[in-house]
């Protein structure tokens, strides 16, 4: 059965329930509006705005992966809902572009993945080139969408080496002027951002998210 | 006098129960947890390590004759290569298979091969054995694939079941598979023998094992091997009952499989490495709801038959240890990968714990900083008892010199005045 359809309260409705991961109810309101003839770029706003949310809470310790993982689902398929009433470049403005991936002989995805759908969703044009991410891999797609950012993650101690030779081959590609590099991954610390000539390390994603804001002056 | 290999050997392992039991022990025991160290230490390359047994074990020997730790960790090579290539792995990357030339590596569920979906609960819950046979096993092992023809394996219950099973074990897709089971089947007696061999050299050293067999935490093994972590995680929201149901069916299981470990390693420390709930994958509600409760059961289990638990705490687990702590005193030994120091003040009257310097200090930092950590640690978590000094995770990458410090540092001043 369908609700009433009140503009302005529909909105916060979105918002809530996207944001109560309430898969059901925000897939419910998506298609109500859609039906109702609603702006698909006013949909996409509450998403934003829903995600900045579950983004500020995951910071703030009151959501976790687990929460992450419901909260991307929602977002993935409302996305498939609404993309085809978008107009093109409605999609809202993007305030930078980073390109992440896990280094090179490392396979470990979720700290990845994780500081990927945070920036995403806060609006962030992000490429991620995926697991065990050969230094070329890197410098050819800086060349291509030249990101104010990169970030290297790496769960191994091994990704130490894979990190420095990434960060060397940057350099010697001319790059690591134009770009601010940023490392994480669980056994990182100061020490090894210093070994690897990163600018900055961050132990979790929310503080990955930080850092990024901080540097594209969008916070 | 010189001592004995056998006098040694009782005293090492005294030392080691000692801080188990929370007693203080004579000088703070050293033992690790060696995720191919010793096979990078003698040169040996880990793809070689993976196939040439002889090479894994002689090196595995040499670093233990070496730093002679009180106890020697657990085989470096945990399967040989040529076994899981027989079996065509799909779970795990080993060096030496495709292009990884690294450490252990497993295959996150529903990537490279297909997680269990949701649907497949309650056959899972029903009866795990024949889930695992006909549904999980064709999915992780290749040349095993044809076990999804195979008829439910509780037909065997009458005298014709097996004559039920006869016309799918005849048939060539099956047939192959059993061919290839016994080919790993032999391969891996053939590893085995040269690791056996290496135990009893070890043993006769003088040098006790620290570990020889290991468990699995039940929400782990539903998360990193069936549903994947992204799965389990959700099902806390989407699944709660089968996700606890699931687990209450295996806790025995685990239980039984840790004893078992034990009876044929004769060795009574039996590890478990714990992944998926620690800091950040869970809230603290939600670990004491779906994750800490079948634990504890393991825990508990492997405790009433006489065992001791070697629990390695993958990752952040500081807001963790409080709940942890409601285990029986001098029982369990805690790894302790960050924030060990914190872990004293929480763990310290209940169980022993085990950690060592930062990844970064010993792979990048200089031997001196090494022993200032190492004092610190002994200083701070050794106090009283209750404290081996080792790594802080299962070991791959460090320089030499800084193990050699590590080890001579802590023999030196890790001594207990009486």
């Amino acid at each position: 059965m369908l609700e009433p359809r009140f503009n302005g309260i529909m909105a916060e409705n979105l918002v809530s329930a996207m944001v109560g991961l309430e898969e059901k109810d925000s897939l419910r309101i998506v298609q109500e509006k859609m039906d109702a003839g609603e702006d698909p770029s006013n949909i996409i706003d509450d998403v934003r705005k829903a995600m900045e949310i579950v983004g500020k809470r995951y910071e703030n310790c009151e959501y976790f992966l687990a929460e992450l993982y419901l909260a991307s689902d929602i977002l993935s398929e409302i996305m498939e809902m609404v993309k085809p009433k978008l107009a093109i470049g409605a999609m809202g403005k993007r305030y930078g572009k980073i390109v992440i991936g896990t280094v090179a002989g490392d396979v470990h995805d979720i700290g990845k993945n994780i500081v990927t759908f945070l920036l995403d969703a806060n609006g962030f044009e992000v490429h991620d080139l995926g697991t065990d991410v050969p230094p070329q891999k890197f410098v050819d797609k800086i060349n291509e969408v030249k990101p104010e950012i990169v970030g290297l993650s790496g769960f191994l101690t091994l990704s130490f080496e894979s990190m420095k030779q990434t960060i060397e081959a940057i350099k010697k590609a001319g790059l690591r002027d134009k770009i601010k590099i940023i490392i994480g991954g669980g056994v990182l610390d100061e020490k090894v951002r210093e070994y690897v000539g990163a600018d900055s390390f961050e132990r979790f994603a929310s503080g990955a998210l930080s850092m990024t804001k901080k540097w594209i002056g969008s916070a | 006098m010189v001592k004995t290999p056998e006098e040694l050997y009782k005293e090492r392992e005294k030392r080691v129960v000692d801080a188990i039991s929370l007693k203080v022990p004579d000088r703070v025991p050293i033992a690790l947890i060696d995720n191919f160290y010793s096979i990078k230490y003698a040169g040996v390359t880990l793809e070689e390590a993976m196939t040439d047994y002889e090479k894994a074990c002689a090196a595995w020997k040499k670093v233990q004759a070496y730093f002679e730790w009180d106890m020697f960790s657990y085989i470096p090579v945990t399967v040989s290569g040529k076994v899981f290539d027989y079996l065509g792995s799909r779970q795990l990357k080993w060096p030496g298979h495709g292009s990884n030339k690294t450490q252990y590596q497993f295959v996150e569920p529903g990537t490279e091969y297909e997680a269990m979906p949701a649907e497949d609960y309650d056959w899972f819950i029903d009866d795990p054995s024949d889930y695992i046979i006909r549904r999980h096993w064709p999915r992780v092992y290749g040349v095993l694939e044809p076990f999804k023809n195979l008829p439910p394996i509780h037909n065997m219950v009458s005298h014709f079941g097996l004559f039920d099973m006869l016309p799918n074990m005849g048939t060539p897709e099956i047939s192959n598979a059993f061919e290839s089971l016994l080919k790993a089947g032999r391969e891996y007696v053939k590893w085995l023998n040269v690791n056996l061999q290496s135990i009893q050299e070890l043993i006769k050293m003088g040098f006790p094992p620290y570990y020889l067999g290991f468990t699995q935490c039940p929400f782990d093994f539903i998360a990193d091997y069936l549903r994947g972590t992204k799965g389990a995680l959700t099902d806390m929201s989407r699944n709660p009952d089968k996700l606890k149901k699931a687990q209450e069916k295996i806790v025995p299981w685990m239980i039984d499989y840790g004893e078992w470990m034990a009876k044929i390693t004769y060795c009574p420390r039996i590890v478990l490495f714990l992944h998926k709930g620690a800091g950040g994958f869970m809230s603290n509600q939600q670990y004491e709801e779906f994750y800490w409760p079948y634990l504890r059961k393991v825990i508990m289990g492997l405790i009433d038959r006489g065992l001791t638990p070697l629990v390695n705490t993958q990752g952040i687990y500081t807001d963790r240890f409080q709940i942890i702590s409601d285990v029986p005193k001098g029982k369990v030994l805690y790894q302790v990968e960050s924030d060990i120091f914190k872990a004293k003040e929480i763990l310290g009257d209940t169980a022993c714990l085990t950690g060592g310097p930062p990844a970064s200090l010993l792979n990048v930092g200089s031997p001196q900083e090494v022993k200032d950590y190492c004092k610190k640690l002994i200083d701070v978590v050794g106090e009283g008892g209750g404290f081996i000094m080792g790594s802080a995770f299962p070991l791959v990458t460090a320089k030499d010199e800084n193990m050699r410090a590590l080890t001579d540092f802590t023999r030196e001043y890790g001594i207990y005045k009486k």
